[in-house]
């Protein structure tokens, strides 16, 4: 296996381990407060839609002409990339509050509640909620895993990777029954917006005829680059955040 | 309409997401650079650089405004 296949492997398994431990806490929410069996049928609706999306643009995707696709596919990346990296620093320097699953799971709790009570056998909500839960954070699953290995041409192994982080994910949440709280949800995806930038930049980049000194190696320089100059902004963020006056000392000033 | 409407706007957010002139300097970015990269200019640092001076300008812009 090469290193920018490893890197993929990794970025996929990361990038999707979030996205499902996201989609967890909406399902473990609904289907312990209303119904799961309705929350599961929602889940297998949503593989379902997802299986057909895949289906639909894979092929699409792996007949592109390789520039074509680095440029345009890579281009994708890149901004997918960019957005992650963006909310991860500024949660990382206090500007955006953290994402919080424990927080999360008592929200969707408590909205689930308020639903009304559930009638019959078959809950519209808990089906609803479940659904839309696991097709949106499965949509940026298959975003990645298919922009990924089609750009590697190796669609196969990033899959591999989405589905292992989807089971590995799922089996911790049987297990536990509760929101996986304590994964490093927030150190994650600072590295997942390190990886999907600079795989972005270097696809996009090859797609658009750019020569990159030392051909694939230029990654392992990228990839160090850019999480210096995001952790150097975290840094210099922060310090602007603990300089800003409280609202206390606003109000005395 | 109304569908069409809603879809695209979940299309933007997923994509372009809270600030759009990320996506739009990356836009410009792979063109220029597959126009200078046809006419033999090294231009492999456009796109690390576009990268940077962007992410910097969007979390200071931020930071700016919360001041």
């Amino acid at each position: 296996m090469s290193g920018t296949e490893v890197g993929l492997a990794v970025s996929v398994f990361i990038a999707c381990t979030v996205e499902a431990v996201e989609a967890l806490t909406i399902v473990l929410a609904v289907g312990a407060t209303r119904s799961w069996r309705s929350a599961m049928i929602g889940v297998g609706t949503a593989l379902l839609a997802l299986a057909a999306v895949t289906a639909a643009l894979g092929p699409a995707l792996t007949a592109l002409p390789i520039n074509v696709l680095r440029g345009v596919v890579g281009g994708l990346l890149l901004v997918f990339g960019l957005q992650w990296l963006r909310k991860a620093i500024l949660r990382a320097s206090g500007l955006k509050a953290l994402h919080d699953e424990g927080a999360a799971f008592v929200e969707e709790t408590e909205a689930a509640r308020e639903a009304g009570a559930v009638v019959g056998s078959f809950d519209g909500y808990a089906f609803f909620v479940s659904f839309k839960g696991s097709f949106l954070e499965g949509l940026e699953v298959v975003f990645i895993a298919l922009t990924f290995g089609a750009n590697q041409k190796d669609v196969p192994l990033a899959a591999a990777a989405a589905a292992a982080a989807v089971i590995a994910v799922a089996c911790a949440g049987v297990a536990l029954r509760a929101p996986l709280a304590r994964v490093p949800e927030n150190t994650l995806k600072f590295v997942v917006g390190v990886m999907l930038t600079s795989f972005g930049v270097f696809w996009g980049g090859e797609g658009v005829h750019a020569r990159w000194p030392g051909g694939e190696t230029a990654l392992l320089a990228i990839v160090p680059l850019l999480l210096l100059f995001s952790l150097g902004t975290v840094a210099a963020l922060r310090r602007v955040v603990a300089a800003r006056p409280t609202a206390a000392q606003a109000a005395g000033a | 309409m109304t569908r069409i409407r809603q879809f695209l706007r979940f299309l933007w957010d997923f994509v372009v997401g809270d600030d759009w002139r990320i996506a739009l300097a990356v836009a410009v970015a792979l063109p220029v650079t597959l126009v200078l990269s046809n006419n033999g200019v090294t231009v492999w640092w456009l796109l690390p650089l576009v990268v940077l001076v962007m992410l910097s300008v969007s979390v200071w812009s931020v930071a700016r405004s919360r001041r």
